[in-house]
Order: C-alpha cells, then structure tokens, then sequence
C-alpha cells in the first residue's frame, strides 16, 4: 500500500517533469528557429487578427482537415472534443475548491469520454480499412491509439461498473502538490489507467502528440500574407546581407 | 501522338484515387549534375567520401534555419487527409508519392539522428539510418514533388512537402548529388543571364522582330524596348517569352498594355530571366543571388517600378520572397507595389475604363482557366486574399466572350499543378510529367466535353511548357494552352500614335 502510493507519487513527479520540460524545450526551439522566408498557404489573412482567426478555425474546427477528409475530420473532432471533455472534467481531481464552469461540466465530461473512444475506434478502423493510411501507419502510430483507447476505456469502466474511491484519488494529487502523498486506492482498474495517463505524458514531448504545439508554428498557417509591405527578414539572413552587401551597385552603399 | 515507352493513363471524367502500387514509380530519376555545373552554385561535384556524416551534418543546420522543416518533421499524425492530394501519386499509384509518404523519406532519418524515440526505438517509430539506398530514393522520389503545396492546403498543421523536398535537394546538392537541368540553368542565367542562355545580342534582335511582326499586323508601332535607361518600368518576364509559342504571344500582349498605358518600360539585359531556380534546390544563397539581379538592373536602369510576366514560381519568389532577398525598394516609386504582377497591371487599366477591347477576336476559342500553384498556393495578386484568382479571371472575361472554370475541386487553391513545375519540366522526367498531368487533364477533358471548351489559358512559363509537351500524349491539341496575355494581345484596340505610317497599316482585317 505505501509501496504504491510512493511509486505512483514518484512516477507522476517523474511525468509532470518530463512534459513540461520536454515541452518547454521543444516550444522554445521551435520559437527560436526563424521562418526566413514568406510561406503561408494562400489565400491568407492580411493582418495579424485575421491570422489570430484563421488559426482559432484550425484549432477548434480543424477546418483544413475539414476540406481534406471528411471522415477524418469526424472522428477526429470528436475524438478531441471528448478529449477536451474528459480534461475539464478531470480537472476537479487537480483543483480545491472547484470552480463553478468545471463543476457544469461533470455530466457533459462522461458523454465526452464516449465520444472519445468511439473517434479513436474510428480513426483506428481507418489504419486497417484505407489502404493509403495503412501503409503510412507505423507501429507507434497503433501504439499511441491504443494506449489513449485504454486510457478512455480504463476511466468509463470506473464510471459506470468498477467505482472507485474518487475522494481518496483527489486526497492524493493534491498531497502531491504539497510534497505529502496521501493513499492511493489500491483498485487494479484506477492502477492502470494512472500508469498510461503517467505514460502519455511521458511520450508527449517525443512523439507525435508535439502536433498540438507544432499546429502554432506552423507557417504556413500562422504568417501574415504582407511581403510586399513589409520586409521579413530572419536574423540568420541579416548576417549574410552584412558579410557580402546585397547590392555593390546600390548608390546607398 | 507522342510515342510513349511507359503507359499513359487513361483520362476519367473524375480523378479516381487509385489503390496504392508500392514502388510503382522508383525508377523514375532525373540526370545527375555533372562536376561542371555543380562548381559554379558552390557545390561539390560528386558525391563527397563522408557523405552520410555531411549529409546529418546539414540537416542539423538547415533544422536551426527553417522553422518550418523543423515544426513539420514532428507534427505529423499520419491522419492521412493528405494521401489523396498528390498529383504525382494520383497519377503513379506509387505510395511514396503520397506527400506524407514523401515527408516519410525524410523524417525516418531525422528520427533516427535527431529525436529521443529514433535513436533507442528505430523500429517502433519508423526510423532508419541513411543509407545509400535511403540516399537513391531520396534523389529519386525528392524529384518527383513540384513543390505545388497542394498537400499543404489540406493538411491540419499546414505541414508542406515542398519546404521538405527543397532542404532535401539542398541536403543533397551539399554532398555533390545535384540535379542536372536546375543546377545547369542556374549556371547559365550566372553566365548569360537567363535560363535559356539567350545572349544580350539575340535578344535585341528577336524584340527588334517582335516589333516588325506587331507593325504589320495591327499598324500601330508598339515598342519591346530593352535596357532603356530611364525607363518607368522594369520588365523581368520568363525566357521563354522571348521566342516560344505559346510565350511569345503573350510578351507581345504585355507590350500592347504598356503602349495603351502610355507609359515608358524595359526589359533587361542584365536581368533577363524572371525564373528563380535556386527556390526549386532550396538554396537560400542561390536564389538570393539571381534575385539579386533584379536589384541591379532596376538600379543600373533608374526604373520607378519593376512589373513581372506571366511565370508561376517566378512570381512566388517575386512576390513572397523579393523584398526579403534582394530589398529594400525604397528606391522605386512607393504609389506602387514592388513588385507587380503584369495582370495586376492590365486589370487596373481595365478597371480605370483604359483599354478597349474587341471580345469577337477571341471568339473561335471558348477558354478555360488553369491557377498555376505557386500564383494559387503561395502568392497573391491585388488588394484582397484571393486576388490571385479573380484578377486573371476577370481580365479573360475582359477580353473574350466564352470562358468557363473546371471543376471546383481543381481549381483556386484546389487546382492541380501542370505536372512539370519545382524543376522537373525536364524531358529525363517525361514518364513523370504525363502521369503527373493527368488529374488537371482530367479537369480539362471534362470541360471540353461538357462545355466545348477548346482552350486553356496560363500564366506561368512552366505550365505552358509542359502542357505544350504533354497534351498530345493524350491525343488534344499542343496549342490548346494559350498565354492570357494572348488573349488580351488577340482583343486589345490599339490607337496609332503619329510615327505610325498611316498608308502601310492595314484595315483591320
Ligand atoms: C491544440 C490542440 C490540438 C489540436 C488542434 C489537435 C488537432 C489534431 C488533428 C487535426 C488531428 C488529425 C485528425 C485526427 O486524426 O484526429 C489530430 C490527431 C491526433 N491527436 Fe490531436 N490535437 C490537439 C491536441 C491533442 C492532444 C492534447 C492529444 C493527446 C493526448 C492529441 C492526440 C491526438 C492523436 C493520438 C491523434 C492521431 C489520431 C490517429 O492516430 O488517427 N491531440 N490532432
Ligand atoms: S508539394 Fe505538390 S508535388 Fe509535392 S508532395 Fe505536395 S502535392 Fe505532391
Ligand atoms: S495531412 Fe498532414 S498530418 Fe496528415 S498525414 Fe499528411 S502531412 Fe501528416
């Protein structure tokens, strides 16, 4: 019992390092490399809010995809959408006292736990049924479906036929935050879904999951379509202007 | 009918997507660049002894330089939405032609050599050494991508194989491994100044010509002047509009405008090549330095606005990238953008009620219009988003009375690229460039049949070029791709000015 408690304390101090770490580090590179050329995809925005727009209809309608591939798009958005949920939801394990917008959400958060797992079925169909996505499909690719199915279907068990001690559960993240674990219910299913949810934030920062930041660096998405009125230059291309002048014939010098 | 060692695809009334032929096209790889014309872009001439090590090695740097390379090799998810998109896979059936199939190439090795994942679980993530097997499709399926962004307009995260395939050629041009056509024509507009390497000389002699030819058809003297100092506008236009039907038909149309404006331009001599072939290897330094050529002849010549031809990439690097490369253009008259696409020019006039035209020359032709990917995808013409389709639109509703657009789903930021652009319209290449062809044929064909189209127009040197090559391999016509400023050249009423021998010009016939 206090084995356990200690080990999932350490393995969650472990993953909250390794996210936010990873995640700072991988953000930070992707700010500090330039765009030094004019790249969105046209047509675009011609100003800073009209980026800040179309970047909002990428992120809550995945309106590109939208275009690309309906079926995808269905299952994808409510795959993240139950997602997004399932994460407001779970909040009230992480915060005391509760605000008010996370206590309305606690009824919509169980259908967003179905809705997830039933995209990700979706989206996993689509790696064995459409010969293109099968092919482009690695075994990480099955793995990440896989882990966040059971992560899903681990939690609507709990939900609906395995209760689990949710107090206790609540007791022992908030412990965590003051350097005090308290016990942790020793149910097999809680067990398990804890371990993959301390998995999945391991392997965000390494895998794929770096869409989620990468969709705001993206630019192709998120430059403003004005190159003519404004001259980009990127820091790396300036020191190569200074080394051999742009133009020896130019009467400025 | 073009004779064809491959098969050339039957055309549908709708692209199909095919069923997936795994190395269906791996033969497929344009002629190495020889030592002599790697030298002059300052690249090895062969493959180097420790290329694998100075291959990681330049990923590495372009990975610090290009946001872009860096955010797309992690983002992908393998949705797939981008499977269907390619032309190129359209068209061969081969999966590494699927974009993500050709991000692929890449990615494996960078997961290999630059994430946490790839370097202690190479199998599980799909990562790989680089190999030189690795190396050889690299070459092989890294020239079978136009760099026509339309995978990028459909994938959630923007992700954009061209950035992909153009630091892969720039990977590989830094180990010797260069491509033939591009690096020989970027050493020839070095030497000579444009693509074709058509010297100053010639060049005064075929504008002197075009000259002639415009006088004793329509009567009235309109100029094609070249390296005239003090000009209003610099002209930079394709090559290929020096001579090359459908080209050349156009250069006249963009003369016939400037002499209805009333004002003052020049072509250069210096600068007399619009394409930029240093965008299809991905070099920064290459393109900024023929890029820069335009800065010098806008200076030498004390021009007060620079106007581009009909060229689809030329004007991405002219639009896009110019004032990055080669600005500041404090320099030029600030009334007017720098620079200017030639329709940009013709449709204000038309809006100002400038030009006159006479729709009926156009009649024997019922048009349809081809968006070329780099003025669809990766530029914009006017004030407003979009402006890239509605100008030339409008300026063929302008001049000619018959005009209808192919399918929705293949044109504006959907259209499909000509098959030949990002450097491969080479005739190595050709068995790519037909099969490429086919979703924009199929377009085309469609139209043709259901609304008697007859004609395509373009406004790219490249698209003209490849469709010019390719149209007969699927029994239509090659002068079915016309030049838009054809067809303002066909319908504009010019007015004589008072040089113009008045008993020599014949009635309007
Ligand atoms: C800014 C937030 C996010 C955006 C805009 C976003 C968007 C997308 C889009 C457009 C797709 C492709 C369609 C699909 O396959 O569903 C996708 C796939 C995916 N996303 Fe996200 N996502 C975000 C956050 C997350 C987070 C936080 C997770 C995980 C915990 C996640 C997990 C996944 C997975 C696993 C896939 C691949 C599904 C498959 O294998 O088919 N996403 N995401
Ligand atoms: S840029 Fe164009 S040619 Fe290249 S992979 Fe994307 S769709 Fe295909
Ligand atoms: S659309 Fe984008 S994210 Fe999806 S498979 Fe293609 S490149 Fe990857």
């Amino acid at each position: 019992m206090a084995f356990l408690t200690h080990f999932y304390a350490v393995l969650f101090y472990v993953a909250a390092f390794v996210l936010v770490s990873g995640l700072v580090v991988k953000v930070v590179r992707y700010a500090r490399t330039p765009a030094p050329l004019k790249i969105p995809t046209t047509p675009a925005p011609t100003s800073r809010s009209g980026v800040a727009l179309r970047m909002t209809r990428e992120v809550v309608l995945f309106e590109s995809l939208f275009r690309g591939n309906k079926w995808t798009w269905i299952f994808g958005w409510i795959f993240h959408f139950g997602l997004f949920l399932v994460t407001l939801r779970h909040l009230r394990y992480f915060i005391e006292p509760v605000w008010a917008p996370i206590a309305l959400v606690q009824p919509f958060g169980i259908y967003g736990g179905i809705a997830m797992v039933i995209g990700l079925i979706g989206l996993w169909a689509r790696r064995f049924l459409v010969d293109r996505v099968r092919y482009i499909s690695s075994t990480s690719d099955h793995l990440m479906l896989a882990l966040l199915v059971l992560i899903g279907a681990s939690g609507l068990l709990m939900k609906f036929v395995f209760h689990t001690d949710v107090v206790a559960i609540k007791s022992f993240f908030l412990g965590l935050y003051a350097l005090d674990p308290q016990p942790l219910p020793a149910d097999p299913l809680l067990l398990l879904h804890l371990l993959l949810v301390a998995l999945l934030m391991i392997v965000f920062p390494y895998s794929k999951l770096l869409h989620a930041p990468g969709l705001f660096f993206s630019p192709t998405r998120n430059q403003v379509d004005d190159p003519r009125e404004r001259r980009h230059l990127a820091p790396w291309a300036r020191e190569l202007e200074q080394q051999a002048p742009a133009a020896s014939s130019d009467p400025r010098g | 009918m073009a004779k064809a060692t491959f098969d050339v695809p039957e055309l549908t009334p709708y692209t199909e997507v095919p069923a997936v032929t795994p190395e269906a096209m791996a033969h497929s790889a344009p002629f190495v660049s020889k030592a002599e014309f790697q030298a002059p872009l300052g690249f090895p001439g062969e493959l180097v002894e420790d290329w694998q090590t100075r291959a990681i090695d330049k990923m590495g740097e372009l990975l610090g330089k290009y946001r872009s390379l860096r955010v797309y090799l992690d983002s992908c998810v393998k949705c797939g939405a981008c499977t269907d998109k390619c032309h190129y896979f359209l068209g061969t059936q081969d999966p590494k032609n699927m974009p993500v199939g050709r991000q692929d190439l890449m990615r494996k090795v960078y997961r290999r050599y630059f994430t946490l994942g790839g370097r202690f679980f190479p199998k599980l993530v799909g990562a790989e050494d680089f190999t030189k097997e690795v190396l050889d499709d690299w070459y092989s399926y890294f020239h079978q991508c136009s760099q026509c962004r339309r995978c990028s307009v459909f994938c959630p995260y923007g992700i954009d194989t061209a950035e992909i395939s153009m630091a892969a050629r720039e990977i590989m041009d830094s180990i010797g491994v260069g491509q033939k056509y591009c690096n020989e024509i970027i050493g020839k507009v070095y030497k000579i100044g444009n693509n074709l390497g058509l010297p100053g000389p010639a060049l005064v002699d075929t504008l002197e010509g075009l000259e002639e030819d415009v006088f004793d058809e329509t009567g009235v003297k309109v100029r094609y002047p070249i390296d005239e100092e003090g000009a209003e506008i610099l002209l930079v236009t394709p090559s290929a509009d020096f001579f090359a039907e459908p080209h050349v038909d156009g250069l006249i149309g963009y003369g016939k405008v400037f002499h209805a404006a009333g004002v003052s331009w020049t072509l250069s001599s210096h600068a007399s090549e619009a394409a930029n072939f240093g965008m299809f290897i991905g070099s920064y330094d290459n393109m900024r330095r023929v890029a820069q050529r335009i800065r010098e002849a806008a200076i030498a010549l004390k021009v007060k606005r620079i106007v581009f031809g009909e060229c689809g990439h030329a004007w991405r690097v002219a639009y896009s990238f110019l004032n990055t490369l080669a600005g500041p253009w404090d320099f030029l008259d600030p009334r007017y953008p720098v620079p200017q696409h030639i329709c940009e020019f013709t449709h204000d006039l038309i809006e100002q009620g400038r030009l006159t035209f006479d729709k009926s020359e156009n009649d024997d032709k019922v048009i349809t219009f081809h968006d070329s990917c780099n003025v669809a995808r990766a530029s914009r013409m006017g004030e407003v988003p979009g402006g890239q389709f509605e100008i030339p639109r409008a300026i063929i509703r302008a001049t000619c009375n018959h005009f209808y657009d192919m399918d929705e789903d293949t044109i504006r930021d959907r259209t499909f690229c000509c098959g030949g652009g990002g450097g491969l319209l080479t005739d190595d290449l050709i068995e790519l460039r037909v099969k490429g062809a086919k979703p924009r044929l199929d377009a085309l064909n469609n139209v043709m049949q259901e609304k008697g189209v007859t004609h395509m127009a373009a406004i790219c040197a490249i698209c003209k070029s490849q469709f010019t090559k390719v149209l007969p391999y699927y029994g239509m016509e090659m002068d079915q791709i016309v030049s838009l400023h054809q067809l303002v050249s066909n319908a504009i009423v010019l007015e004589g000015g008072e040089d113009d021998d008045e008993e020599d010009a014949p009635a309007a016939a």
